[in-house]
């Protein structure tokens, strides 16, 4: 669930700084709280902390903690057969031609899917919170709410009902995007398998990934922007700054942290893309062309039943993640981060 | 596209002038740059904007039509616009079971997520005790990883205890998963809440249990309300957990009844049904979003600054 599900997860991660309660700090509450255990507070507790913390160890941190062994097994599941085997699993993943063209189009989606979202959320921000007129208060163009309001709805709906529903947009004959095309005249297009031709199926498939992206981070970047004070943008104004300059000298350095956070999670959920992939394409589109290594995992486990060599999968899957997040941590280093320049009130 | 939009909108450099200071604000005003700008982002916002809504309107508009008619042209509309297709996906295609099972399913999860995990919260924001920095490090580790990490050691979890492919096994790996973000969320919102109050219920007698429901979580409601709406929507979308832990036709869930037609070959599949199921599956989402959409993106403002 982290990740895709829940990408407002960022601002809950981090741990908020402790507000200094003015007047009583350790005063008396502080000793209110030294009690004898009564049945009130050891049933309280237990239901409170216990009985979570249980059900989320089990189910949760059990599995993750498990699946560092598995990965170094030959387990094929439904027998207690199990013999370890080292890293003799990741070697083999190394030389497995269909696992290596899921990871190139894994780290492909990583690269193109957070840029090209992050560019156009950014636009889009720029033009509903700064982009208005350049007289009077700085403001966003009219109608701002209106357009926000649209295009955070993808954000709602199911993956797999985007992916279904692109999937018909695509379609040869019956799709909309094939009448759109010759429908204008471009009599080419007629029967054009966007989702079939291995030209095409990644093109198509990441723009479906990114069209139901943009909007959540265009209102992450609404608040970003909105927390620079108007002053910065009203000097940049008379500087004789345009938008674009604005945009680029501005508003991105004062919101790095936040294009920060939105790369990360989106390069998580990239990396993923297998609810998008498996309503576009289930067989990894032609020539593998649209194939990730999230499919590929799900394939080898729960059809061919290699569990062992399919949690090897998902453990590279946790390593790419984290090595894309030190990445872009390290690139936002390299790159001159000046992490308190943001103006946030 | 923002960024033609910036270029082509940028002003001339006279734009300090301005029109006299009587204007109303609001009002289309300014410079020709000004309106060249505010033209080109409209232009690519309404393009934007259509590009968003067409796709489901169009799908939509298909759900009532007959399947020769959607075989026919993508654009004709319904001749004579019938249910029918809503008829065949609720009962033929089984939607209606499985939107049952999504209700109950989510339902009941998100009602367990959010009592266990504003407990959780509000004794780990409240209370200092031995482990409270492991237990918060766990929910940590629990976010961070991908859940296919999980999933194979997960399949034999719920197998070993006999909740695989059942509707329980299904909710309480719910709860499990969106238990650490409900937490995360929590635990600041708890954190932010006056001391004074607590205080004075103790003091008056009140138990644990007691301030804890009377007090404490009438006061979390707002905090309490947004978790809920993206706790919602994640488990409403769920479609891992169900499609690997949960394999029985009958107990499907709507993100799975929705999967079986993309795996379907073709021409096999009923193309009205599709269209109805993906209304039907929209529907509630369209709802809570209509309904609670300025809650929901107030919170992720807040998230990018807290």
């Amino acid at each position: 669930m982290s990740g895709t599900s829940h990408p407002a997860a960022p601002g809950g991660v981090v741990p908020p700084v402790a507000t200094p309660r003015p007047g009583n700090a350790p005063g008396p509450g502080r000793r209110r709280r030294r009690r004898r255990i009564s049945f009130d507070r050891a049933s309280f507790f237990a239901v409170a902390l216990l009985l979570p913390l249980t059900v989320y160890v089990i189910f949760v941190i059990s599995p993750f903690a498990q699946a560092l062994y598995f990965s170094m097994t030959d387990w094929s599941g439904f027998t207690a057969d199990m013999a370890f085997v080292g890293l003799d699993n990741f070697a083999r993943l190394l030389g497995d031609d269909k696992f290596m063209r899921a990871a190139l189009n894994s780290a492909l989606l990583a690269v193109i899917v957070p840029t090209v979202t992050i560019v156009l959320a950014i636009g889009v921000a720029t033009m509903v919170t700064v982009g208005g007129s350049t007289t009077g208060g700085v403001r966003g163009v009219r109608g701002a709410g209106f357009y926000r309001v649209i295009s955070f709805f993808p954000y709602c709906v199911p993956a797999i009902v985007i992916g279904l529903v692109w999937a018909q947009v695509y379609d040869p004959s019956r799709g909309l995007l094939n009448g759109v095309l010759t429908g204008i005249g471009l009599d080419g297009m007629t029967d054009f398998p966007w989702l079939g031709d291995s030209r095409t199926a990644m093109g198509a498939s990441m723009f479906v990934i990114i069209w139901s992206f943009v909007g959540f981070y265009t209102v992450l970047f609404v608040a970003a922007i909105k927390g620079v004070p108007g002053e910065i943008y009203e000097a940049a104004r008379l500087d004789g700054a345009g938008r674009f300059r604005t945009a680029i000298s501005i508003t991105v350095p004062l919101i790095r942290d936040n294009v920060r956070t939105a790369w990360i999670y989106l390069g998580i959920a990239a990396i993923d893309s297998f609810v998008y992939m498996q309503a576009m394409n289930p067989g990894g589109g032609p020539g593998y062309s649209t194939f990730v290594i999230s499919q590929d995992l799900y394939q080898t486990a729960f059809s061919k039943g290699q569990f062992g060599y399919a949690t090897a999968m998902g453990v590279v899957l946790a390593l790419v993640t984290l090595l894309f997040a030190g990445a872009v941590f390290l690139v936002d280093r390299i790159t001159g981060g000046r992490d308190d320049v943001r103006g946030h009130a | 596209m923002s960024v033609v939009a910036e270029q082509t909108g940028n002003p001339a450099r006279g734009d300090l002038g301005g029109p006299p200071s009587g204007t109303p604000r609001r009002t289309a005003s300014g410079t020709a740059g000004d309106r060249t700008a505010a033209t080109t982002s409209h232009v690519l916002l309404m393009f934007g904007a259509v590009l968003v809504v067409v796709p489901f309107l169009w799908v939509f508009v298909s759900s009532f039509k007959t399947t020769s008619e959607i075989l026919a042209s993508p654009f004709s509309l319904p001749a004579d616009p019938s249910l029918d297709n809503y008829v065949n996906a609720w009962t033929d295609a089984g939607i209606g079971r499985y939107f049952l099972n999504t209700i109950v399913v989510v339902g009941c999860a998100l009602f367990l997520v959010m009592l266990l995990g504003a407990l959780t919260a509000y004794v780990l924001a409240r209370f200092r005790f031995p482990g409270n920095k492991v237990i918060y490090n766990l929910m940590l580790a629990g976010l961070t990883f991908p859940v296919f990490l999980a999933i194979v050691p997960l399949f034999f979890v719920l197998r070993n205890a006999g909740l695989l492919n059942t509707l329980p096994g299904l909710i309480v790996t719910y709860v499990a998963f969106a238990f650490p973000f409900t937490v995360f969320f929590l635990y600041s919102f708890f954190r932010s809440l006056p001391h004074e109050v607590s205080e004075a219920a103790q003091v008056d007698g009140a138990g644990e249990w007691r301030t804890f429901f009377q007090i404490m979580l009438p006061m979390a409601r707002p905090g309490m309300a947004s978790v809920a709406i993206f706790n919602f929507l994640g488990l409403w979308n769920q479609f891992l957990l169900p499609v690997a832990l949960n394999t029985e036709t009958d107990n499907y869930v709507l993100t799975q009844g929705m999967a079986q037609f993309a795996s379907q070959a073709g021409y096999a599949v009923d193309f009205g049904a599709l269209y109805a199921g993906v209304v039907m599956t929209v529907i509630p989402v369209l709802v809570v979003y209509v309904f609670f959409q300025r809650r929901l993106q107030g919170s992720v403002a807040q998230g990018t600054f807290r």
